[in-house]
């Protein structure tokens, strides 16, 4: 009966940006019945970019960065809970203090946490932090604040160059060091990762590439690292910024889909179970979902980005409330920006699923300019370099297939507008920080898989 | 009061800036189009900051409260 | 009807009180529907937003064989757009001049303030005359470092440039108009002589600033800032005029919402927003395709005018429910009233300030008083569309 879904009891598990966008429209949607928000952080949703962001350069501080919200998702909110499985069958889900929550459908939010250093012992030196949550970005931002004589940063990944570039705009001494040949390539390839090294250096940045931290040294509190060239970093603070993990273990019994790479659903964000069968009231958004993606040859994207965490909440919202044929597909192209050495860097599409890429307008030289990123000739992505206003019209190359490279007649056409040279995407594998957009499946003639 | 909070949908910023000429204590340029904001809005900001999410082209400004999660 | 006689019947004088049913019928005929003098008309907003993103389309007369001499940026490509728009921003808007606008809150209140001191019940007043014209006006100049006194002389100069800009059919026989270039000439003189004059002596004005620029690579040339300034004067009054009156009008003629304004007066940013898209000042703009184009399905070769109508755009119900109705709450309203892309409005948050100001003031008039004609008489502009007499009993 159609109608009846729009009453019943629906819990959400992970209250932050995707739960909360999630609860809201449910009553958007006209959802009446219960609803049970989960979440293990004592806090309201709150923001989590700021953190890398305006937290540390002070123009905001860890508590103020609870999300506004759109309505009164009219909830009861369970927090400071964490949930430790749940029961497809009896339909409930379990919580760490015992209890345990009935419910007709079920939204899985629960994202990810930092990757830690593989050394429990020398990740709990003091002054040794990751960057994921605003008891970590206040404890960091006091750090900074108190003028350390050098910070490093390990993994140039986006993370990782965001504090950089904080600490640069701090005047503070900062290192960083990245296991592949320069920052941010792992996410934009070859070309662009260039421009970020030179980027970093330029503003002052100790930039280390092709090494990675093999100890972290201190008696109590960290002193500095030791590296895999020999050399010695000394240092007073350290962050870890090595990428995420996926908080799938506690569904580890559930039987979904769940592993490393997050819970896979399908287009409607329906989980499927660990046969592959897909569920009809388990969803899942946000980081730590795993979705088929059309554009990109329906391969499972993993997406790390604000954006699609508030889209896919959406859509699934919507699905978890309307019957089969009024469901709608979450075919969001992935969009993602990153502040940093007073660059405004944006993305639109998955760059890494490429081969090649041209600089369409603009220039590396001016700092300013869009390139586009190609797969056996098509258009698959875009990143702008303080040209946002650009992203529009090659979004929607990529909604359109158009064929790769894209079209002439630009005004502020590169001279190289036509020379396609290749994507340069490395292999995952050899990165310090996980990928910020992993494609999964298979392709006939390359295979990119999650760290 | 509560204070208010605010947050902008940076997927969807195209960089426009109307939201740094009216509401200049909130919201800031970080070089040419990196926008960076104060995520409290202070009670005497709120009026510019209503203005500044009405005149956003692309509205990717919320401003309001924090959800209240009951007690704490 | 012809489509193809469209924009004939859009610009001609006597659909101006009224252009909304034309393009709706554009919009039918659409989305991309040739003209009979050879360029293409296009009035869906989809297609319009997606054309103001193209980087293959180009603003520069120039790229359609004009022979003129370099513009001002409104119609320059970039990246000499960019880099100009950029040194025009640097004394008005972030990022280096952030506060500049919101520092002129309390002086545009006074303006309005002392320009609704006349206003008094059972007193009939002209609206454009008395209000929506002098207000911009005195702000644009008060910002630029223009002596208010001079408007009797840049008013005709201006007057002459923005006649010269109107879209209007291609006409082969019509002589070409002279008379803009000649203004624009004239007055850019007169912006250039007066930034002269502040040469060693800054002041807290614009061309104080441009002329005074300590470092030779974001300084303008005498010809740039001559354009520069031009663009600025004439766009900072010609079209906030136009939101004013148009204000007034729509509240005039919907009392109802009138009253909702009133009561709810939080809604005014809100308002304005609904007021550039439900009645825009600016109706079109032109673009030119660097390349042959695809646009929808319909070949466009590079070279010919394409006349994108804003004003249409706003009121395509495939983008905005219930598109002819004035709805001040109205959620969603990306309008395209200060165009978008790279050449979206350089001034709107002036303009908004000035309209909060204008309109919020002139509300507690408006609730007492009625149109004296309806619908008034128009400007002859059909780009820059607006009332050019409001009469109004109070
Ligand atoms: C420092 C930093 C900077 C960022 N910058 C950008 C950026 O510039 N651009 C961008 O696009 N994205 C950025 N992001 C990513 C963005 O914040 C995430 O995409 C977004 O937070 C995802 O939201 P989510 O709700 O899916 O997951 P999360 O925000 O990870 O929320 C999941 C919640 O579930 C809780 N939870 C986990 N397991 C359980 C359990 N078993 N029981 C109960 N609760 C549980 C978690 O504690 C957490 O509160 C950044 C992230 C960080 C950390
Ligand atoms: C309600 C008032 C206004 C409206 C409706 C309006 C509308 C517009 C529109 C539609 C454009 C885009 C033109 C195009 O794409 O070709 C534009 C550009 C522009 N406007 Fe405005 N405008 C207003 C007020 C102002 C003010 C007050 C100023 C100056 C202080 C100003 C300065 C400019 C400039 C310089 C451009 C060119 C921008 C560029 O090409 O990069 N405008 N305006
Ligand atoms: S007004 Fe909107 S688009 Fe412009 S900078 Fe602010 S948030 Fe971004």
């Amino acid at each position: 009966m159609a109608g009846d879904l729009k009453d019943g009891l629906i819990v959400i598990v992970g209250a932050s940006l995707a739960g909360l966008r999630a609860a809201e429209a449910l009553r958007e949607e006209g959802f009446t019945g219960s609803l049970t928000v989960v979440g293990d952080e004592p806090h309201a949703p709150y923001d989590r970019p700021p953190l890398s962001k305006q937290v540390l350069l002070g123009q905001a501080t860890a508590d103020t960065l609870e999300l506004p919200m759109r309505r009164d998702p009219d909830a009861e909110w369970r927090l400071g809970v964490r949930a430790t499985g749940v029961d497809l069958l009896a339909k409930r889900v379990l919580l760490a203090d015992g209890d345990s929550l009935p419910y007709d459908r079920l939204l899985i939010a629960t994202g990810t946490r930092a990757r830690p250093w593989p050394n429990p012992e020398e990740g709990a030196l003091d002054g040794v932090f990751t960057l994921r949550t605003r008891e970590d970005g206040a404890g960091l931002a006091e750090r900074l604040a108190a003028r350390p004589e050098r910070v490093l940063v390990i993994g140039g990944g986006f993370t990782g160059s965001e504090i950089a570039s904080a600490c640069r705009e701090l005047g503070l001494a900062v290192t960083v060091a990245e296991r592949g040949p320069a920052p941010l390539v792992g996410a934009l390839g070859g070309t662009l990762s260039k421009l970020a090294a030179v980027m970093q250096r330029n503003h002052g940045v100790d930039l280390r590439t092709g090494v990675t931290v093999t100890a972290l040294n201190g008696n109590g509190a960290f002193t500095g690292a030791q590296l895999s060239d020999g050399s010695r970093v000394e240092a007073d603070v350290c962050v870890v910024a090595l990428g995420a993990i996926r908080n799938v273990e506690w569904l580890a019994e559930s039987g979904l889909a769940a592993g490393p790479r997050g819970i896979a659903c399908d287009a409607g964000c329906r989980a499927f179970t660990m046969y592959g069968i897909v569920t009809d009231d388990v969803f899942v958004a946000g980081d730590v979902s795993r979705f088929p993606h059309p554009l990109f040859g329906y391969q499972m994207l993993s997406l790390e980005h604000w954006g699609n965490a508030v889209e896919q909440a959406a859509v699934a919202a919507h699905n978890m409330v309307n019957p089969g044929p009024l469901q709608r597909p979450h075919l969001a192209l992935p969009v993602f920006w990153s502040t940093q050495f007073g660059l405004n860097i944006k993305s639109v599409g998955v760059p890494t699923y490429s081969d090649h890429v041209v600089i369409a307008q603009g220039s590396l030289e001016a700092r300013r300019l869009a390139m586009v990123y190609g797969y056996q000739g098509r258009v698959t992505a875009a990143v702008t370099v303080d040209m946002a206003k650009a992203l529009d019209y090659y979004r929607h190359l990529i909604e359109t297939a158009a064929p790769f490279p894209p079209p002439p007649g630009a005004q502020d056409r590169a001279i190289a507008a036509d020379i396609a040279i290749p994507s340069a995407v490395p292999d995952p594998s050899v990165l310090s920080h996980g990928p910020t957009v992993a494609l999964t499946g298979h392709l006939p003639d390359r295979r990119l898989t999650v760290v | 009061m509560v204070e208010m909070r605010t947050v902008v949908d940076l997927t969807r910023c195209q960089g426009y800036a109307q939201c740094v000429f009216l509401a200049p204590e909130v919201f800031e340029l970080h070089g040419e189009e990196g926008l960076l904001y104060a995520t409290a809005v202070p009670d005497d900001q709120v009026e510019r900051v209503r203005q500044a999410a009405a005149a956003c082209p692309v509205q990717a400004i919320l401003l309001g409260e924090e959800v209240s999660t009951g007690g704490r | 009807m012809d489509s193809a006689t469209l924009l004939a019947r859009i610009t001609d004088y006597a659909s101006r009180p009224n252009p909304y049913p034309l393009y709706a019928e554009l919009r039918e005929a659409g989305p991309v529907v040739p003209q009979a003098d050879g360029s293409y008309l296009i009035g869906t907003y989809h297609h319009i937003a997606a054309l103001l993103h193209d980087p293959r389309m180009s603003a520069d007369p120039r790229t359609r064989g004009e022979m003129t001499h370099k513009p001002p940026f409104l119609r320059l490509d970039d990246p000499e757009h960019h880099r100009l728009r950029t040194l025009a921003m640097r004394p008005f808007g972030p990022p280096h001049s952030p506060g500049r606008v919101d520092g002129m809150r309390g002086e545009i209140d006074r303006i309005t303030e002392a320009l609704l001191e006349p206003f008094e019940a059972g007193h009939q007043v002209d609206i454009v005359d008395d209000f929506a014209y002098p207000l911009p006006v005195t702000v644009i100049c008060r910002l630029l470092g223009v002596p208010h006194e001079d408007e009797p002389l840049f008013r005709a100069w201006s007057d002459a440039i923005v006649a010269a800009a109107d879209v209007r059919p291609d006409d082969e026989s019509a002589e070409p108009d002279k008379g803009g270039d000649q203004a624009r000439m004239e007055l850019g003189g007169y912006l250039l002589n007066l930034a002269e004059q502040r040469r060693g002596k800054p002041g807290e004005d614009m061309l104080s600033a441009f002329v005074n620029e300590p470092d030779p690579a974001l300084r303008l040339t005498p010809e740039e800032l001559a354009e520069t300034a031009v663009l600025l004067l004439i766009a900072g009054h010609e079209t906030t005029v136009n939101l004013i009156a148009n204000g007034a009008l729509t509240f005039l003629r919907q009392p109802e919402q009138l009253d909702r304004l009133r009561r709810e007066p939080e809604l005014l940013p809100r308002a304005v927003e609904e007021l550039l898209r439900y009645e825009p000042p600016v109706h079109m703009r032109e673009r030119i395709p660097h390349a042959d184009m695809d646009i929808a399905g319909t070949p466009v070769p590079r070279g010919v005018p394409v006349i994108l109508a804003l004003a249409s755009g706003n009121r395509d119900p495939q983008r905005f429910p219930d598109p002819d109705r004035f709805d001040p709450a109205r959620q969603d309203n990306q309008h395209l009233g200060f165009g978008s892309g790279i050449h979206a409005c350089y001034g709107g948050p002036l303009a908004r300030l000035e309209a909060y100001a204008a309109l919020g003031a002139l509300l507690p008039h408006l609730a007492t008083a009625s149109l004296v004609q309806d619908p008034p008489p128009y400007r002859q502009n059909a780009m820059l569309r607006g009332p050019r007499h409001l009469p109004v009993r109070l």
